[in-house]
């Protein structure tokens, strides 16, 4: 026993050694920290790779990830920060973890709407929140965010979490449009609507309308992508076969669209090649990967959108300014715990 | 280091230093809770009265909810399958023996993710019950939803009573053997003597179980969420991440912490009377009773279907669907480093929250005035801390001390040092034996309890040291008890999500997090693989668990059976 006990020790240690291994600082590489899973961009980061030399290494952080990085402090490693969610980027920029980088090749190609004027934060795709509908059940060839209160719907509507940033979002979206207690009550009739619980996440509505449970329901873009072109196997095809997606728009608006974006860490130890990094996602080429990778619409006007989404319609860009959609947030998420959107 | 300054010291020095490794453990463990009480600091503005308005009503009513099912669940079904295996003999009882245990292997966010897709519509329950019945369209057939409060404390149950079976046989096995026969031979029926007699003297033991169980449930994010359940832990995420307010998230933990010690307390209040202490001897075994008709087919069902449950179906579908992800998309050579990796960090961690249990236990052990009994207690909180809060309050001190070292070692050296623990694997390691220090404590500490303090009067009247005493008397005697506590800490280790995914160094995966960054990208079939690879990794010390568990016993209550190997 006395031997084994120095043997546990002696492990222990061997243990803390081999997990300890510290990240080398190569000289061609760039620290990408991510709430967004880091697979589903893996095709633009090695196309990056192929074209600069410049490794990529990166850490998937759902949540936490500013105040990861604020901890680090000047010895963090991340040289970019990439969230989805406009909210989630303009964290990182509140909690003083970016620094603003002057880009003529970014100036030149987001709009000016979907980057910060100070270069804080780069919007580098959009995706939709748009409706899903049963093919075999609905009708209804157009429809408005409004509309989705309608007692019509009552016992047919599913939606994920009130409180995911997607759908805190477009409430947010909403209450800059229409204010917050006309906000309440339409979340009230959505909330009377619901066919079950709001949870799990946006294929599973598709999922749901499929399996009877639901005929229309909310849910991002991409997902519709990503289930009609067979990349989540034979079952999810059938899920997206199911429905017919409506681009939904606000009453004198348009749809509803969120970001994914980045930022360049306050302490980037690779800051050129993190600038480099954002300057390729935004090229034409990167941007149409973005739409053919992930079935995301490019921020860069022009570039190709992916035919499964293209089939979908043609996307009228909400107008409202996504800085206030950010700001709206907090009320947001107290009106979905206010009406019991959840429960 | 404690070792060598009371090598050859006297008794009281001895016993000193002990205290104070014991009350510097506590103090590491308690570095993120103070974290925490600095960030709750810094105020919240409107939260609370929205919170009470709002949120607070319905959070504790389904906490509690949930709390209640679990706990009931984990309680019957880990008592009662226990007492079958203890004093009963049926058909299959030798394969229930282990076979019990093995729902532990898998973890919660997983059977969430793995019962949707079973119990869904179009799953395959739904989709042959409809064919049987000749029901063409989803609709025309209307089960209940298992994304629902009932849904989660049922399959929280079924995967977390365990923890109670484990403890539970433990005792039936032995302490009671005597203590039973006397109720029989006073005439008491077998009914009455379980109820009169082993359920009381087993309440330690389950409690244990029970609070492990329901600690876990209470500190769930993945099924919960996934469930739609709106516990305070999910409170807690909402008010941080779409408030970003995470003063007022520290806040709930902490006030959901503080809930959590008063209960422990309150009952360890309620049982202050009570002693447990068997004899000295070995007790023996109890006879089991043959068990015939259909009191062995009740008695086969009882213990098939938390099994079934608990593990048979998720490992199954498990199984299928990363047979058809395999065939479909081939094998992530990633996976064989992230299986290494899980493997490294757990038993790292493993080994780690041992030896500190060792010192903690021993600690109390020798000290008399209370305070190594006290540190050894707050050492035990991290269980009662969500994975990621703990993670949060951890990256603060951690970080704090990466750069004074780093910051230290540039004006000395002129060469920085880096994230040493928070850019390495360290943090987490730390963070898995904090978050997990109460199962390896308190299963040495119920180990030493059945070693007679008499052994340690005689090793030191020898003239060996206090260390020399457990290295060389109490651990060979305490091994069972440790291999049961490392077995359980390595399998919650490989399983947790929370704070590896925050606190895990850069460029390094592990399997949950694997199956996590699946899950978010709305596959989490994709991760089946990885799934089943943490089920597969996590059976093998279950099932040595279960072997080591039946001659040798562990983990449990005050008894104080002879230690005997």
């Amino acid at each position: 026993m006395n031997r084994s006990f120095h043997a546990g020790l002696a492990l222990a240690g061997a243990m803390l050694v081999f997990v300890a291994a510290p990240v080398a600082a190569g000289a061609q590489e760039v620290h990408l920290y991510t709430t967004r899973e880091p697979g589903l961009i893996q095709p633009l980061l090695d196309a990056f790779t192929k074209e600069s030399g410049i490794q990529v290494k990166s850490i998937f952080i759902k949540d936490g990830l500013a105040e990861r990085v604020k901890a680090e402090g000047t010895n963090s490693p991340a040289d970019v920060l990439m969230t989805v969610d406009i909210g989630n980027l303009l964290d990182t920029v509140d909690r003083e973890v970016t620094q603003p980088i002057q880009s003529e090749a970014l100036a030149a190609a987001i709009p000016a709407h979907l980057r910060d004027p100070q270069g804080n934060w780069f919007a580098l795709s959009l995706r939709g929140r748009l409706v899903y509908a049963s093919k075999a059940r609905v009708k209804d060839s157009a429809i408005t965010y409004e509309a989705l209160a309608d007692p019509k719907w009552k016992g047919k509507f599913c939606i994920r979490s009130g409180q995911h940033p997607y759908n805190t979002a477009l409430i947010a979206a909403h209450i800059v449009h229409h204010g917050a207690d006309k906000t309440e009550t339409w979340l009230r009739g959505i909330k009377a609507n619901l066919a079950r619980k709001a949870t799990g996440g946006d294929r599973e509505v598709a999922r749901d309308i499929l399996g009877g449970i639901c005929d229309i329901g909310v849910g991002n873009s991409y997902y519709v992508g990503l289930m009609r072109s067979g990349r989540g196997g034979p079952d999810q095809v059938k899920w997206g076969e199911a429905i017919n997606v409506l681009l939904p728009t606000f009453e004198g608006g348009g749809t509803h669209v969120n970001i994914s974006g980045a930022a360049i860490a306050k302490h980037a130890p690779n800051k050129e090649n993190a600038v480099k990094l954002l300057e390729y996602l935004v090229s034409n080429e990167a941007q149409a990967l973005y739409a053919k990778a992930n079935f995301e619409y490019p921020v860069r006007p022009g570039a190709p959108i992916d035919p499964i989404i293209a089939a979908l319609g043609t996307l009228k860009t909400d107008t409202v300014d996504l800085r206030a959609v950010a700001k709206a947030r907090k009320t947001a998420s107290e009106l979905v715990d206010k009406v019991g959107f959840n429960d | 280091m404690t070792a060598r300054i009371s090598v050859r010291a006297p008794a009281a020095v001895d016993s000193r230093s002990w205290t104070v490794a014991a009350v510097l453990i506590a103090a590491i463990v308690l570095s993120p809770v103070v974290a925490l009480v600095a960030i709750a600091a810094q105020g919240s503005g409107d939260l609370w009265p929205h919170l009470f308005r709002y949120v607070l009503p319905n959070a504790i009513r389904d906490t509690g909810l949930l709390l209640l099912g679990v706990g009931a669940i984990v309680s019957v079904v880990g008592v009662g399958t226990a007492w079958l295996v203890a004093t009963c003999r049926f058909p299959g009882r030798d394969l229930f023996d282990w076979a019990l245990l093995l729902p532990l292997a898998v973890p919660t966010y997983i059977v969430a993710f793995a019962y949707l897709d079973v119990l869904h519509p179009l799953g395959p329950i739904q989709s042959g019950l409809r064919a049987l019945l000749g029901i063409d369209d989803p609709r025309g057939l209307s089960l209940p939803d298992i994304r629902s409060i009932w849904g989660a404390a049922l399959l929280l149950g079924f995967v977390l009573y365990p923890y109670v079976y484990l403890a539970a046989r433990a005792l039936f096995l032995m302490q009671t053997a005597s203590a039973l026969e006397v109720a029989r031979t006073l005439g008491a029926t077998r009914t009455a003597t379980f109820f009169r007699v082993a359920l009381p003297l087993a309440r330690p033991a389950i409690v244990i179980g029970t609070t492990l169980a329901l600690l876990e449930a209470l500190n769930d994010i993945g099924a919960s969420e996934f469930l739609g359940v709106r516990t305070f832990t999910v409170s807690i995420y909402s008010t941080w991440l779409n408030r970003s307010s995470l003063p007022g998230a520290a806040q709930i933990a902490l006030v959901m912490l503080a809930a959590v010690i008063a209960l422990v307390l309150a009952e360890r209040w309620a049982r202050r009377k009570q002693r447990f202490s068997g004899g000295g001897r070995r007790a023996h075994p109890p006879s089991p009773v043959e068990l015939g008709g259909l009191a062995a087919a009740g008695a086969f069902l009882a213990c098939l279907l938390p099994i079934l449950i608990g593990f048979l179906v998720p490992a199954t579908h498990l199984a299928v669907e990363a047979w058809s992800r395999v065939s479909l998309f081939g094998l992530s050579p990633q996976l064989l480093i992230e299986a290494r990796n899980s493997v490294g960090f757990a038993a790292a961690a493993t080994v780690i929250a041992l030896f500190i249990g060792v010192v903690l236990a021993y600690a109390a052990r020798l000290d008399r005035s209370g305070m190594a009994t006290a540190a050894t207690r707050v050492a035990s909180l991290g269980y009662a801390i969500p994975g990621t809060v703990l993670a949060v309050g951890l990256l603060m001190p951690l970080a704090t001390f990466d750069n004074a070292i780093d910051a230290a070692s540039r004006q000395l050296f002129g060469v920085g040092t880096g994230l040493i623990v928070s850019g390495s694997g360290a943090a987490l390691v730390l963070a898995y034996v904090i978050r997990f220090l109460a199962i390896s404590a308190g299963g040495v500490e119920a180990g030493f309890a059945k070693i007679p303090t008499s052994l340690d009067a005689a090793a030191r009247s020898l003239g060996e040291s206090a260390f020399g005493t457990v290295r060389r008397v109490h651990l060979p005697l305490l091994s069972p008890a440790l291999g049961a506590a490392a077995i359980l800490v390595f399998v919650d280790c490989m399983k947790e999500l929370p704070a590896t995914l925050l606190l895990r160094p850069f460029g390094f995966e592990t399997l949950a997090t694997h199956i996590y960054a699946e899950a978010s990208r709305g596959t989490y079939e994709d991760g089946a693989v990885a799934a089943l690879l943490i089920v597969l990794v996590g059976l093998g010390p279950v099932v040595l668990l279960a072997r080591m568990s039946r001659p040798l016993l562990v983990l449990t209550g005050r008894t104080n059976g002879s230690a005997h190997a």
